[in-house]
């Protein structure tokens, strides 16, 4: 049985407009734009991980930022459970984020440093009216039980500065599952965690994906831990999605040549491995004149003419597997 | 072959109002020349400190309180400033993290190459720059790019004049701290490879630093395994990935992802590193080792041979493999 469409991402697009000085706008006239996501489209299934990686700079972050509707997108859509929340205002919104959550990459930032645990976890129910006095307090218990920080009792007394990078980012998993979401997006929830504490975060969130049927958008630039948590990966370069598939069809049978290099760049904790080589050109372009026609041409080893004309776009080469390249 | 480096029981103690933190305490390993030593640990364990440490370039509140650094059998542990000078970017140069804080951003990098190099050779301007455009060319940088300031620079190729700059003098020992840790994956392993044949074709001894026990193992030819100030276990890169010994090294590995399994069961290590302050009585993993004893509570394991260069520090093996 397919499982229900939670998410549906149409054309998504952000440009931001590049800072100048008003010397600078009057002498050129003309405005320029980080491309940060341009045209993009996915759907996330109730239930599912969804993992979203790429390198910095790619948009993966604004792309989380949008769903979770923290910035406005320049075009597209955004569909959650059927409804386009695209431009939703007002009450509309904020009962949007009961339902949609998001985890933040530096639990050091992500925390008031001013507000106690107990308290931070809390905000979200009186934001929303959900609960007060004994009862808030009870949901918060709970949760921070949920997540490892016992005693709660302990904990919910205490300032973030008391903590560790590990505990943080319970807190803010707890913050943000308070509320009971369906989709929770996770921008590189694990990358300022130290790397034996690492696993226990994503037992953690997959714990509570199993308990509570959640959808998770995992945004992660490490494709060992996107194969460890995800259902379906998607590989974005410079602001587009180059590749969409099943986790276990991205590792086996990777179609684009920049997936392919990713897969073979990343390091493996066995030194008797034979090493791979990769064949890639420079580094990655700046997002405010991306090359035209395929993005990736000016790298690629296979890049025919077509490549710096025409723009490729996602085709189905599997059922579920979807690749941009003219080459498939 | 006789040791390039040997550093023996090194203790470096940063003095704060708190106390002492035992920042490295009482490290001990070795290596050959043109040898890599991958120094892998967590933040805190010390790993940069012991990298600073080799150089002498902990800075106060950090001091070298007790121990042997002996580089081409001198001890330089106890020489002072002037002589380290005169070692610093010749004999031992270090690569890191972040170039652009290296980097004067007002001096074309080919005046850095020229500086580095007049510094410790007497040669002519020419000469030198002659030396530049060469170096350049073999970090896979344009000569013709010699005159561009560091900022016009990707991310990648700063790494490049970095490493241009610290192998500038033919150094016996090169110490890389976390320098590809600002990279992306891709940039990541071609700025890997790069390093791997400049240390063949330089015949350069590496001590790699770094959190990411992958990464290390793609250039490890030992492992050294850093936790709380301590090296827990010293070994051969091959022996230390198929059988590592350590509670530790054993629980790190289980909780690294590697993406050539699929269904892989990650494991975690409960528990934080102690206050290197006030560090437990007895081993130092203690608290979060699954096999702790009694003894391990009350007292330090010594660092015991297993083999003739691998090295462990815990009570469950006394001079064999196997477990006692």
């Amino acid at each position: 049985m397919e499982r229900k469409v939670e998410l549906k991402v149409v054309n998504l697009k952000k440009y931001f407009p590049v800072q100048k000085s008003f010397l600078e706008r009057l002498l050129s006239g003309k405005i320029e734009y980080v491309q940060a996501v341009n045209r993009i489209s996915f759907e996330v299934r109730r239930g599912e991980v969804f993992g979203l990686v790429g390198e910095s700079g790619c948009g993966k972050t604004t792309t989380g930022r949008l769903i979770t509707r923290l910035i406005e997108p320049t075009e597209g859509k955004i569909i959650f459970k059927g409804e386009d929340v695209t431009f939703i205002q007002g009450e509309r919104l904020r009962e949007f984020r009961k339902y949609v959550q998001i985890i933040f990459q530096n639990p050091y930032a992500s925390l008031n440093p001013r507000m106690r645990i107990g308290e931070a976890t809390a905000h979200p129910l009186e934001i929303h009216g959900i609960a007060t006095g004994e009862r808030k307090k009870k949901m918060v218990f709970e949760m921070l039980e949920k997540v490892g920080l016992e005693p709660a009792k302990k904990f919910y007394d205490l300032y973030p500065f008391e903590l560790s990078g590990g505990q943080r980012q319970r807190v803010a998993i707890a913050r943000a599952m308070i509320l009971n979401p369906e989709l929770v997006v996770a921008d590189e929830p694990i990358s300022m965690i130290d790397v034996s504490l690492r696993a226990k975060i994503l037992e953690l969130m997959l714990m509570l994906k199993e308990e509570r049927n959640l959808t998770y958008v995992f945004i992660t630039h490490d494709l060992a831990v996107a194969k460890y948590i995800s259902d379906w990966i998607g590989i974005m370069y410079l602001g587009e999605i180059v590749e969409i598939g099943r986790k276990e069809q991205i590792f086996s049978t990777p179609y684009h040549p920049y997936t392919k290099a990713l897969l073979s760049a990343i390091p493996v904790p066995d030194p008797k491995r034979e090493k791979k080589d990769i064949k890639l050109k420079g580094e990655v372009p700046s997002s405010i004149n991306p090359p035209s026609g395929c993005r990736f041409h000016p790298r690629c080893s296979f890049a025919k003419d077509k490549c710096s004309n025409l723009k490729p776009s996602l085709k189905m080469v599997d059922k579920d597997h979807y690749v941009a390249c003219h080459l498939y | 072959m006789k040791n390039l480096l040997t550093i023996q029981d090194l203790r470096v103690y940063y003095y704060l109002r708190e106390g002492a933190v035992r920042a490295v305490d009482g490290v001990s390993f070795f290596m050959k020349r043109g040898e890599t030593v991958g120094l892998v640990g967590e933040s805190g364990s010390g790993k940069s400190t012991l990298g600073l440490s080799i150089l002498k370039l902990v800075s106060s509140p950090g001091k070298i309180v007790s121990g042997k650094i002996l580089f081409n059998g001198n001890d330089i542990a106890g020489w002072n400033e002037k002589k380290m000078r005169l070692l610093r970017g010749s004999r031992i140069s270090m690569v890191f993290q972040d170039p652009m804080t290296s980097l004067n951003p007002l001096m074309r990098i080919e005046e850095h190459l020229v500086e580095t190099i007049r510094t410790h050779q007497k040669i002519p301007k020419a000469e030198a720059k002659k030396k530049a455009s060469l170096l350049l060319n073999e970090v896979g940088i344009p000569p013709e790019r010699g005159g561009d300031y560091p900022h016009q620079f990707s991310g990648g190729m700063r790494q490049r004049i970095g490493i241009a700059l610290a192998i500038a003098l033919n150094p016996d020992l090169l110490i890389a701290d976390e320098f590809t840790s600002s990279l992306d994956v891709i940039v990541q392993f071609q700025i890997l490879n790069l390093m791997k044949k400049l240390k063949a074709s330089h015949q350069m001894g590496l001590i790699f630093i770094s959190h990411d026990i992958s990464l290390v193992s793609e250039i490890a030819d030992r492992i050294a395994l850093m936790y709380a100030g301590q090296i827990v276990e010293f070994a051969p890169a091959d022996i230390f990935f198929s059988e590592p010994l350590h509670p530790y090294s054993e629980g790190l590995l289980n909780s690294v992802p590697n993406i050539e399994l699929s269904d892989q069961k990650l494991n975690y290590i409960p528990g934080m590193p102690p206050d290197l302050v006030r560090p437990p009585d007895g081993c130092r993993f203690y608290p979060r080792c699954p096999y702790g004893e009694d003894i391990c509570r009350r007292k330090e394991p010594p660092l015991v041979q297993i083999e003739k260069e691998h090295m462990v520090k815990c009570f469950r093996y006394d001079g064999k493999k196997s477990r006692t």
